[in-house]
């Protein structure tokens, strides 16, 4: 039975109406695209989901990149729309703690570019006089923070698509089910009637995982409570012409907030026990007296924030003629990770998510999305988002809910950067991991895997190295840290280390035209002789750095793909997505086939030559190659190759022979003193030295591989996705280059020596931001501890009039400038810059 | 002056009511709770009278322990103390719990509390009996009026009012009396965060009365058949507007 109205057929289905909807609606238009159906539900304008009780404010800086653009993109499509209204905003500390991350504020404000200042108590009291400049030590302003009409705007948004005559809507239309054929979409069921349909983007906030099991895809996130009051009236808010006149205030250590609305005033709290909904179980709208997402006001978790607003606000919130009007246990979505949702499910094709997002930056975010769709390429880089990164474990309720419930809390939280989850741990261990643990390992963990940072059992070192390990001593930057790091990091320099790399993501690439297709999907050439190891980036059609990983060539159409852990599951889309349909060409996941351990140092290959009979001398065993070899009873692929910058191998091992290596390898390094060594060496002080880049860090879509310095002398005759643009790139200046800097002197004010961590401001001498041609602010992309150069490195893009080797330049780091010296410009290392050590 | 006022915990429902399979409950999976909108009424009217005349207000719930929450709500707005006679969850019939009632105002009164005022709204929200407040003033030998719109005190008498069809129904009467409040006596107000901060913190007394039958016995509960809706549209723009003067006047609102 179909309702009069709704299409058989749409070029794509929208589901759920809320903010993200409509703006997905809309972007879809403006791409071009035609035949859309919006189908909701509820009834418009406002469907029940989360939009509709929203706070409606957007604070604009956050510590990530990624998010701060989609936020001011977001603000900008706002205010071509008319709906937002600036009123400021000012996080407030109680604690010294706080007052301290609030300079952490203002450096990524600096950094991103958002006109902010701190603010002392009095300052704060000007402009917000009801507040109790008593109990506050300080406050971080951002003037150009406000509130939107979210309901509007999505309103608005919506009628210019139909105005495009691209969209049809269909509010009161309930999706019952998604048809999946061969792994692609085929069909939306409703109740009104069936759409044929090849592509569906799901945008119903919490509902969004029943939604995407229908159609056999996951959709990690977990429904939450966020509590909301709103009191009044406030007489002072009685002259206040329009929504809102006073700035926004974040109570950051009680994980509050206040907004004044008209003449109420909202207070909200994320300071409450997670209280975690199953998507399966909310109430349909007539079951709900409110709205589903406004669930009835559980009185007893709110009382603590009662007394916290109470205190910080008594004129206003203590007046008795002030009452509280409304109240609700609202419902937003949390992911495992705090990063919204995006892109094509991994289960399905056509299906794409975009869920898990605030009022503060959907319509960015789905200008973004659109523009994903619609080219395959998007002006912002969503690779922190992007929905392909999970690997199944963390799509498992035992998951989402743990990590959820503990993120929850730190909505406002002070979270170091290093800063490690406790909940749903020890999922993912090596065969190494008992030896680890012996060794006193301390486990940090990266996509489940629990990988060593660092071992206790190296404590011994520090008095062999003394000062060289660059000790640190203010608590912030020795927390989630070790002098051992630096110290496993010389050990390994002196004679060799061995580390655990388990985590590595490994894919087999074999068929008929295995070759053809590995060519078209790197950079580099690809047609090497077979034991080549070959370093590549993977390039989109926009010439966006999507991926940096290795590959070995095992045969003439048969290729092994080696990438970081943390990339693995997006790279994996990626090849998978380029597969030909013929099947010509086979994708074989085999990360938990394979261990991997390095071996790396002056000492490496006496150490691998004791327990070989392969010739593995510098002549018999080239640097970039690789091969099988025994090792004992245990056969394993090494590949000659150093993210570490030592001489030395990665080796592969089967994984149920792990252990029996790792012995192997610990024996035979007995006499040469071998160092366990962990990822604090092989992740930061090791590849820093040699100024290798990381993906997330220096390498993303962002920035091309001139600007990066991974451009090779000549570029492959062969097609590869990205070559136009490349070669277009290629033929320009570069608006940007990536340097390495030194920290010439990090003595603070009151005498301490600080250790900046990365996404710091890189400024002038006199504190004025450096930006490129773009308008892109220059920042720290990458610090730490160099201690064979006895340096602390820290690695930036800048602009080409200050890309100079000597170019004098400062990091501000918690309220402060630290002077420091541009020393490479490009790629050549800092440390060993012949390489004669990789390649003795 | 000394008031009383009594209430009852109920569920805040939304537009579809569920029952519970075996069909004795509603399913309160969802839903709030609160008291009815009379009784809100009733609250805010003892608040009031305690605050013109002084003296002490009572707030009186028979119910489950959850029902701490209605009477911590009452104590938001200003009631002074609260008196919880703990059920085991139990549907309690008009009589049993006029019964009970009963018995704790008796109690109270042998200790030395005697009310001057007894007021209830007119009927709970789910069972809407309609009898509690009468069955109380009979046990007590106490004069009652139900449905009140509006009161005044003075000298311990009460002047009293309310609506029929024709016009207003005026009684005057002598103190202790039993009143039962209609929604529209007056507008409650908010709990404020002090009231309901300090409302949190106060003891609540509480007796657990022994179970007694009363005269009703539930068997199941069962939903109405819905009545379909049809939507008729008057018009579009002026001409609506037209329509719409000829209906308020058809329902006499003006």
């Amino acid at each position: 039975m179909r309702v009069a109205g709704l299409p058989a057929q749409a070029r794509v289905v929208v589901i759920g109406a809320g903010i993200v909807g409509n703006s997905m609606a809309y972007h879809l238009a403006c791409q071009g695209w035609k035949d859309i159906v919006l189908v909701d539900k509820g009834a418009l304008p406002n469907p029940g989901g989360s939009t509709g009780h929203a706070s409606n404010f957007i604070f604009l800086t956050d510590h990530s990149k990624e998010m701060t653009l989609f936020t001011l993109d977001s603000v900008r499509q706002y205010k071509e729309l008319g709906v937002f209204t600036q009123s400021g905003g000012i996080e407030v500390a109680r604690t010294a703690e706080r007052v301290e991350e609030l300079k952490r504020r203002m450096a990524s404000s600096k950094a991103w570019g958002i006109d902010a200042e701190l603010l002392s108590p009095a300052e704060v009291k000007r402009l917000v006089p009801y507040i109790n400049e008593e109990i506050i030590l300080g406050g971080f302003s951002t003037p150009a923070i406000g509130t939107v009409d979210s309901l509007r705007g999505g309103t608005l948004m919506r009628e210019k698509a139909q105005a495009m005559r691209a969209l049809i809507v269909a509010p009161g239309t309930e999706v019952t089910g998604i048809d999946v054929e061969n792994g692609q979409v085929r069909r939306v069921r409703t109740d009104k009637g069936d759409i044929e349909t090849e592509v569906v983007v799901i945008t119903c906030g919490i509902w969004s995982p029943r939604i995407a099991r229908m159609a056999g895809a996951s959709i990690p996130l977990s429904p939450a409570v966020h509590q909301m009051i709103s009191v009044g009236p406030v007489p002072l808010f009685a002259d206040t012409v329009g929504e809102i006149k006073y700035p926004i205030i974040r109570d950051m250590d009680t994980n509050g907030y206040e907004r004044q609305h008209g003449s109420d005033m909202e207070v909200g709290s994320y300071d409450h026990r997670p209280i975690l909904w199953d998507p399966d179980e909310i109430p349909s709208l007539t079951q709900s007296k409110l709205s589903p997402t406004e669930l009835p006001f559980t009185k007893e978790d709110f009382d603590e924030s009662l007394e916290h607003a109470l205190e910080l606000m008594p004129d206003i919130l203590g007046d008795p003629a002030v009452g509280i009007r409304h109240s609700i246990n609202g419902l937003l979505s949390l992911t495992p990770d705090g990063f919204p949702l995006l892109g094509e499910t991994s289960e399905v094709k056509g299906l794409w998510s975009v869920a898990a997002i605030w009022i503060k930056e959907a319509p960015g975010i789905a200008r973004c999305v659109a523009e994903w769709m619609t080219s395959g390429v998007s002006e912002i880089d969503p690779s922190g988002s992007d929905i392909a990164r999970f690997y199944d474990h963390q799509k498992t309720q035992a998951h989402i809910k743990g990590r959820t419930a503990e993120g929850f809390n730190k909505t406002y939280g002070i979270v170091h950067p290093r800063e490690q989850w406790d909940s749903n741990r020890r999922v993912r261990v090596s065969p190494f991991y008992e030896r680890e643990k012996g060794l006193g390992a301390v486990f940090f963990e990266t996509a489940g895997w629990e990988r060593p940072n660092w071992y206790e059992s190296n404590k011994p070192l520090l008095a062999e190295y003394g000062d060289r390990v660059m000790p640190r001593r203010y608590e912030w930057d020795a927390r989630w840290w070790s002098p051992i790091i630096n110290a496993e990091h010389l050990a390994m320099r002196d004679r060799v280390g061995m580390v655990d790399l388990s985590a590595f993501a490994v894919f087999d690439i074999a068929g008929t035209c295995a070759l053809d297709y590995m060519q078209k999907m790197c950079v580099v050439q690809v047609n090497l002789p077979v034991g080549r190891v070959i370093y590549t980036s993977l390039l989109n059609p926009a010439g966006g750095i999507k991926a940096d990983l290795t590959v070995m060539r095992l045969g003439p159409n048969y290729f092994r793909v080696v990438t970081g852990g943390a990339d693995g599951m997006r790279d994996r889309k990626w090849f998978a997505d380029h597969l030909p349909d013929d099947g010509a060409v086979q994708l074989t996941d085999l990360t938990s086939s394979w261990a991997t351990i390095g071996v790396w140092g002056p000492r490496a290959r006496d150490l691998l030559q004791s327990i070989t009979d392969a010739d593995v001398s510098n002549e018999g065993f080239a640097f970039g190659t690789c091969r099988f070899i025994d090792l004992g009873p245990v056969r394993a692929l090494a590949s000659r190759i150093s993210y570490v910058g030592e001489l030395g191998w990665e080796i592969y091992v089967p994984f149920e022979q792990g252990a029996r290596l790792w012995d192997a390898i610990w024996q035979a390094g007995q006499p040469h003193r071998i160092a366990p060594v962990g990822i604090g060496v092989y992740g930061t002080t090791g590849r820093l030295e040699k100024c290798y880049r990381a993906y997330g860090n220096e390498l993303e879509q962002e920035f091309n591989l001139v600007e990066t310095g991974l451009a090779r002398p000549q570029v492959k005759p062969q097609e590869f996705i990205g070559k136009e643009a490349y070669l277009k790139q290629r033929a320009e200046p570069p608006a940007t280059i990536l340097c390495t800097l030194t920290l010439d002197d990090n003595t603070s004010r009151s005498g301490f020596k600080r250790y900046p961590m990365g996404r710091e401001p890189v400024l002038s001498p006199q504190g004025e931001r450096v930006v490129d041609r773009h308008g892109r602010g220059s920042y720290v992309t990458s610090a730490g501890s160099g201690p064979s150069v006895g340096k602390t490195i820290m690695m930036s893009f800048l602009p080409p009039e200050q890309a100079k080797v000597g170019t004098r330049l400062a990091v501000e780091y918690f309220g402060e400038r630290y002077p420091a010296t541009v020393a490479v410009v490009g790629p050549t290392p800092l440390f060993d810059p012949q390489n004669t050590r990789v390649r003795s | 002056m000394n008031i009383l006022v009594g209430i009852k915990r109920v569920p805040a429902t939304a537009g579809q009511i569920t029952l519970t399979p075996d069909g004795q409950e509603i399913d309160t999976r969802y839903l709030g709770f609160t008291v009815s909108p009379h009784e809100e009424c009733a609250v805010e009217e003892a608040v009031r009278l305690t605050e013109k005349h002084g003296g002490s207000s009572t707030v009186l719930t028979l119910g489950p322990e959850a029902a701490i929450d209605q009477l911590r709500d009452a104590m938001a707005l200003g009631i002074e103390r609260a008196l919880l006679l703990e059920t085991d969850g139990r549907e309690w019939d008009p009589v049993a719990t006029s019964s009970a009632i009963v018995e704790a105002i008796e109690a109270e009164r042998n200790a030395g509390r005697t009310y001057d005022l007894v007021m209830f709204g007119n009927e709970s929200a789910d069972s809407a009996g309609y009898q509690v407040g009468v069955r109380v003033a009979d046990a007590l030998d106490l004069p009652c009026v139900t449905g009140i719109k509006a009161l005044e005190v003075t000298d311990g008498r009460a002047s009293v009012r309310r609506q029929t069809e024709s016009g207003w129904e005026v009684a005057d009467v002598p103190l202790p009396a039993v009143l039962t409040v209609k929604e529209g006596i007056n507008l409650p107000r908010y709990p404020s965060l002090p009231g309901r901060l300090k409302a949190k913190k106060k003891d609540i007394e509480g007796i657990k009365p022994a179970w007694r039958d009363g005269g009703l016995e539930k068997l199941r509960l069962k939903l109405p058949v819905q009545a379909g809706h049809s939507v008729e549209i008057l018009g579009k723009d002026g001409d609506a507007g037209t329509q719409v003067v000829e209906l308020l006047q058809r329902l006499r609102l003006f």
